[in-house]
């Protein structure tokens, strides 16, 4: 009885988190599911996005500011990979690799910045300064409830997003995804959309870093790591449990929100239920390599009959 | 007239390596408005490299390509896309499997138009789509919002075309579109190839590995071997062409090593 009601305790700021971490998912839909690309930047850029709101919000900016500020800074760490990629022939995921590594020093002095070297992480106090969000008050009822503001932003995002993969520039992004010789055979500059895409990707991912340290008090050099892992986590728990009901675009994307609510979930549980935090990761990297074998497994060994479709007109 | 204009080109691949292939060597070509020219070839002969060159899959060595009087030689693929329609061996290249088959068709109405935050499709547009799919007469007019990747081979190779002559194309390339198929769809993604080629008047080149497709087709036929044109039938002439004349044709430019090659082609 005290297991279940300490868990439902620990609910509202599951969800909080999961949010958080769906927005960041959401932009690992755009590079791993649209683009189809698996980028690595996102390790990087969601701890620039931590740090540069941090910093900005300490110094005085307002928290919108700091927020679009890390939005920036995560569509220039997008930047950098897809120019990596695209203008100078490096694999993506390797372009992404470089990024990040990258990052990890500009995350330092990022966070370092005015005193003269860097600095592996930055607290802010939600006393002293007005954040958005923050978990002191996950279990209050009110507009400043971090789940009621999360649920706000998350709808506006796959809103915006919905409309934008239905522009003329949108559609030309999925086609590059889907297929680059017939975008290129249509006109589309796919350099040009694989960029684009990549910088949406890690500026989501930016933006979903300065959310997540605004809610935890701090950002800190190591917040990102394993990120695209519970990126993917999320998207592929979305779509294991939703795919057969959500077929419309903007509630593939919901469900990548979801996706990330539930993984929080279930991570609260297997902590409650007595597993170490430092085995954490080792747990979500198996949840992912096995829904990701799953589906190889099926086709491979269990092949359905009667799929193939016929060649006549 | 001259709607494509190549001359000379030359295209090696994998240069200074053992594996190094000279596949165009110093081809020219040209086409007037409104010839529909079939080509035919032994493997190796350079007959998707010369299109995919004219496409710009990959820029040439040296010599120039022109498509109706613009030097498109230094161009881009996706910006040569604007006066260029293309159809693929492979019914998977010329689709995007994962996205609508309006979707794909609005896609093909935007090539060689910059784009923007405009809609992706209009209401207007899937009429016309629909309209146009139905003279296809592949059922394909109620299944508009269908994904691609749902559709067979000789579906796709339809739409495809469609998608190639959606805005009118300066130069229809299509490369041995109908040689993934079975015979019967083969056809009639050919008698859909005649039909929109004669409706817009389209400049046309058309690779092929069936000699009597290549007769039967079009107002000449060129052969090509080791990267070079060896021979070019227009007009009456081409009218009066078999399937005999052309392989004894074949044998003496080659020697007769590919002889028994195409025979087995011909079935």
């Amino acid at each position: 009885m005290e297991f279940i009601s300490a868990l439902l305790k620990s609910m509202p700021g599951a969800a909080a988190q999961g949010m958080i971490w769906g927005i960041m998912a959401i932009g690992v839909y755009i590079t791993y599911r649209i683009l189809d690309v698996a980028d690595l930047t996102v390790d990087g850029s969601l701890a620039t996005g931590g740090a540069v709101c941090v910093l900005l919000t300490l110094s005085g900016c307002p928290v919108w500011l700091a927020m679009l500020a890390a939005l920036a800074a995560g569509l220039i760490a997008g930047f950098v990979t897809g120019i990596l990629h695209t203008a100078c022939g490096i694999p993506p995921i390797l372009a992404g690799i470089l990024t990040q590594l990258a990052l990890y020093s500009v995350n330092l002095r990022i966070m370092g910045c005015g005193t003269g070297g860097g600095k592996a992480n930055l607290p802010i106090s939600v006393d002293k300064y007005h954040l958005l969000i923050s978990s002191r008050f996950v279990r209050e009822i009110g507009v400043q409830n971090p789940i009621f503001v999360l649920v706000i932003f998350s709808a506006v995002i796959i809103f915006v997003l919905y409309w934008f993969f239905g522009t003329e520039l949108g559609c030309a992004l999925r086609a590059t995804g889907s297929n680059q010789n017939m975008a290129r055979a249509q006109g589309i500059n796919t350099s040009v959309t694989k960029v684009l895409g990549l910088m949406l990707s890690n500026g989501l991912v930016a933006l979903s870093g300065a959310l997540l340290s605004q809610y935890q008090g701090f950002s800190d050099i190591n917040m990102g790591r394993g990120a695209i892992v519970i990126g993917l986590a999320a998207v592929i728990i979305g779509e294991v449990i939703f795919s057969r009901v959500f077929h419309n675009f903007a509630l593939k994307l919901l469900a990548a929100v979801l996706g990330a609510i539930i993984y929080y979930i279930v991570i609260q549980i297997v902590l409650r239920m007595g597993l170490s935090t430092d085995d954490l990761k080792l747990l979500t990297a198996l949840v992912v390599a096995v829904f990701l074998a799953v589906p190889y497994f099926k086709s491979t060994y269990f092949p359905k009959r009667g799929k193939e479709v016929s060649s006549s007109c | 007239m001259l709607m494509l204009n190549v001359h000379n080109i030359v295209k090696t691949f994998n240069a200074g390596t053992v594996n190094e292939k000279v596949a165009l060597s110093g081809l020219s070509l040209t086409l007037a408005d409104g010839d529909f020219c079939t080509v035919i070839g032994g493997n190796g002969a350079g007959k998707s490299t010369m299109l995919n060159a004219v496409a710009g899959v990959f820029p040439v060595d040296s010599g120039t390509i022109a498509i109706d009087g613009v030097d498109v030689t230094k161009l881009s693929e996706h910006k040569r896309a604007r006066y260029i329609g293309r159809v693929f061996q492979d019914p998977m290249t010329g689709t995007a499997a994962s996205m609508q088959i309006e979707e794909n068709l609005a896609l093909a109405q935007r090539r060689g138009r910059k784009r923007t935050l405009r809609a992706g499709i209009t209401k207007a547009e899937r009429e016309e789509y629909r309209v146009l799919l139905k003279i296809l007469d592949l059922g394909l007019e109620d299944r508009l919002t269908s994904k691609v990747g749902l559709l067979s081979g000789g579906q796709r190779q339809a739409l495809t075309l469609l998608m190639a002559s959606l805005v009118r194309p300066k130069l229809l390339l299509l490369d041995e579109h109908t040689a993934a198929l079975d015979p019967k769809t083969a056809a009639k993604v050919l008698e859909a190839t005649e039909m929109i080629v004669e409706k817009d008047h389209l400049t046309t080149l058309m690779v092929t590995h069936n000699m009597k497709d290549a007769i039967a087709h079009g107002n000449r036929l060129i052969m090509m071997k080791e990267g070079r044109i060896i021979l070019d039938i227009r007009g009456e002439e081409k009218k009066k062409l078999t399937v005999e004349d052309l392989l004894e044709q074949f044998n003496l430019a080659s020697g007769g090593e590919e002889f028994a090659n195409d025979r087995m082609i011909l079935g």
